[in-house]
């Protein structure tokens, strides 16, 4: 008893108090800024490993971007990735960054679903399914709910059973095998019910778009409420996402 | 039979490994195995070739840091004596076998599905088809749970067979995460595509699978890599395998509603992969590691960032740990529970921390030594138990190990190489040639082949995640425990679904 009171004294004070503004720290590489600089722009087009870049005009889809940072490299001035990672939306065009566009990227509250703010407003429990997800962003979802980043704080948590969800976030670019499980457990949601997507093998199914093994029919028919770009999500990338988009703007 | 030896990124003409007809290949793999427990099979596995089917099995000799490499060729229509019947080393490999080619074996012990891979020879086959071992008793009854589990982690289902609380059997049913990583190996051209694939096999085993394709990658370019990509290769691999066994500890703290341990572990690995983003700008080390050169320089800056982040790390992961597997409440979750004989586990021929819980020094960094291994005189942690416990001590000391390599590491900073990438993704391979890599991930053995055609273009990509051979090791485990067990069983293994569904 003393010794764990002792450990919880030395431990002190590990969250990190105002998640919505605190500095990451190093180089973290988040919504990047295209200048007008020369480049080589069909180089870097063949160069990206996902085509995230496209030309005419000139542009970097965060929904296919693995974040690998190799465009900015090849050219610095070109291409700068920033340190913010406020970049979840509900409109999957924004995560299309073009030359000159630096407005942070946010939640159209116009186009959020208005039960969305009256009912999770205050709490919103979500069911995570990992559809071919390679355990980084299951890693950085749990993250979310350590002592650090406490999205608990917000009414926000993770829970076992999709009747008790009130939303279901997709890991993974979704797999053949997967894809029966995936709907079963979105039925087992009662209404009203959010879609989240985590990560950019969920978005856009990243490397593994062309596979055979993948299955993306789910998203056809049914249309996602937030878009969380990451290789893996940075858990400070959800939070603030979950957050824009069950908080009214003031 | 004959074999052809060779080192760990080694590369060797296809046509170099003899070819030896099926009976004499069995009985002399076989025989190359029999009562030494140095060797162990690491990869074995088919490739089309023409209408046949070319077997090729990697049996590796730890004492003599080699790879005995052997070959035959069979018709996809055949019937096969099998080699599990023998050594059960080869259960799953000759089940993959048959899930891709159909070829079928007149003696497996459980010819069951793998992953249901795409390219299966039985398409009528799938998830919802799978062949449960069932049971017809009154007295005993079945739980199923997932694929979706009460976590948030990747999907497997798990069926057991209990007596009340007691679980009898447990069968696990895995492919819900197959992506066809190995398929987009050979259609994937471009050498930032194949490293991005690479880190996405097992994205917590990032450095593990992105070293092992490096260093294979640079073996069939015959390109020879200086010493700074060699530091930044060994030092991500330690500070990896720091963070995933302290985020580890805190899981089975977790499991067993110990809260203090649970957020005390769960916290102190925000740090180490704090660390990974001051690096390279990515907390789970995506992007740091790619053929041929190292991305992002490693500086005194960092060196000295390291040593403040671990001199603030292991004075409260000593004091948490030491607690925690003092309290009689932990140890009595921990000690005896979820148990592998020796017996067991050399039967299974399981790698990692899965082969090292129970007196088997199964360890790349020592047996098949690369990038800076050999100058830190590794010494692999071995426990004798098998248990629950056993599996939390090894992390417990590897941690320490870990940290102690990776200050000994930054007192010498290799000079930084300019490199440049478009002239290294340019390279050609060498054409019809076989390569092997190994690579010690924190799980355990990763291996990974590649053979070229005649035009220098990959042929095949075989992946081989330690979790392929451990998960038979968690099924068998669990017997006669109690069902409530079972979660801390599962994450003393925390084996990888991605990295064995591929």
């Amino acid at each position: 008893m003393f010794e764990n009171l002792k450990i919880m004294y030395h431990q002190g004070k590990q969250y990190i108090p105002d998640v919505t503004s605190v500095e990451v720290p190093g180089i973290f590489r988040g919504r990047p800024v295209i200048t007008s600089a020369p480049a080589d722009e069909v180089f870097l087009r063949d160069l990206c490993p996902t085509n995230a870049i496209s030309l005419a005009p000139f542009s970097i889809d965060l929904g296919k971007c693995t974040f690998c940072g190799e465009c900015a490299r090849a050219f610095p001035d070109k291409i700068r990735f920033t340190k913010e990672y406020k970049i979840s939306t509900n409109i999957r065009e924004r995560l299309v960054i073009r030359e000159g566009d630096i407005n942070t990227i946010e939640v159209d509250s116009t186009r959020v679903r208005k039960e969305i703010h009256s009912f999770f407003g205050g709490s919103l429990k979500l069911r995570q399914v990992s559809a071919g997800g390679d355990n980084s962003v299951e890693w950085e979802l749990n993250a979310c709910s350590n002592v650090n980043f406490d999205m608990g704080r917000f009414g926000i948590e993770f829970v076992a059973s999709p009747r008790h969800a009130d939303g279901i976030v997709i890991t993974g670019p979704i797999t053949v095998n997967m894809a029966e499980a995936l709907q079963i457990t979105y039925d087992a949601i009662p209404e009203p019910k959010i879609i989240i997507l985590a990560g950019t093998d969920a978005i856009s199914g990243g490397i593994f778009l062309d596979s055979p093994a993948i299955d993306r029919r789910f998203l056809d028919t049914h249309k996602p409420d937030l878009y969380i770009p990451g290789n893996p999500v940075h858990p400070l990338t959800f939070i603030n996402g979950v957050l824009g988009l069950i908080r009214k703007r003031k | 039979m004959n074999y052809l030896s060779i080192k760990n990124h080694q590369s060797v003409p296809v046509d170099t490994i003899p070819e030896s007809e099926y009976h004499s290949f069995l009985i002399g793999n076989i025989k190359l195995m029999e009562g030494n427990v140095d060797r162990h099979c690491v990869n074995y596995f088919g490739m089309r070739d023409g209408k046949d089917i070319r077997l090729f099995c990697c049996v590796a000799d730890d004492s003599a840091h080699t790879i005995m490499l052997t070959s035959c060729r069979v018709d996809a229509k055949s019937n096969l004596e099998s080699f599990s019947a023998l050594n059960l080393n080869f259960e799953k490999f000759e089940r993959e076998i048959h899930e891709n080619f159909g070829i079928s074996y007149s003696n497996h012990p459980w010819l069951k599905p793998v992953r249901y891979s795409t390219s299966r020879s039985d398409a009528g086959s799938g998830m919802m088809t799978y062949p449960f071992f069932g049971i017809d008793s009154e007295e005993l009854h079945e739980v199923g749970v997932g694929p979706v589990h009460a976590g948030v982690i990747e999907p497997g289902h798990f069926r057991f067979i209990c007596n009340g609380e007691q679980i009898l059997h447990l069968e696990i049913q895995l492919g819900y995460q197959h992506r066809g990583v190995e398929q987009l190996f050979l259609e994937k051209k471009k050498l930032l595509q194949r490293a991005t694939l690479a880190e996405n096999i097992a994205g917590d085993s990032v450095i593990g699978h992105t070293t092992a394709f490096s260093y294979l990658w640079e073996s069939l370019a015959g390109l020879e890599v200086s010493d700074d990509v060699l530091f930044a290769r060994t030092l991500a691999q330690e500070i990896e395998r720091t963070a995933i066994h302290t985020g580890d500890l805190s899981a089975i703290c977790t499991d067993i509603a110990y809260q203090l341990g649970s957020s005390v572990f769960g916290r102190l690995r925000t740090p180490v992969i704090n660390y990974f983003q001051e690096w390279c700008g990515n907390r789970l080390s995506k992007s740091l590691i790619r053929p041929g050169r190292t991305p992002y320089p490693y500086t005194e800056y960092l060196a000295g960032r390291l040593i403040e982040v671990f001199d603030a790390f292991e004075p409260d992961f000593d004091e948490m740990i030491e607690q925690t597997l003092k309290l009689p409440s932990v140890l009595s979750r921990l000690e005896r529970t979820g148990v592998l004989t020796y017996q067991q586990v050399l039967e299974i021929g399981t790698v990692g921390m899965s082969a090292r819980m129970h007196s088997l020094e199964r360890d790349i960094r020592t047996s098949h030594p690369y990038g800076l291994y050999p100058l830190l005189d590794h010494n692999p942690i071995v426990k004798h138990h098998g248990d629950v416990h056993s599996r939390a001590r090894i992390r417990r000391e590897e941690v320490k190990q870990s940290i102690s390599y990776l200050r000994s590491l930054v007192t010498k900073i290799p000079n930084e190489t300019h490199y440049d990438p478009t002239a290294i993704s340019n390279m050609p391979l060498k054409p019809d040639t076989f390569a092997l890599s190994m690579t010690e991930g924190w799980r355990g053995e990763i291996c990974h082949v590649a053979i070229t055609d005649s035009r220098g273009e990959l042929a095949l990509y075989k992946i081989k995640d330690p979790s392929f051979h451990n998960w038979l090791a968690l099924a068998l485990s669990v017997r006669n425990n109690e069902i409530s067990d079972f979660p801390i069983c599962n994450k003393s293994f925390d084996l990888s679904y991605c990295g064995h569904d591929l």
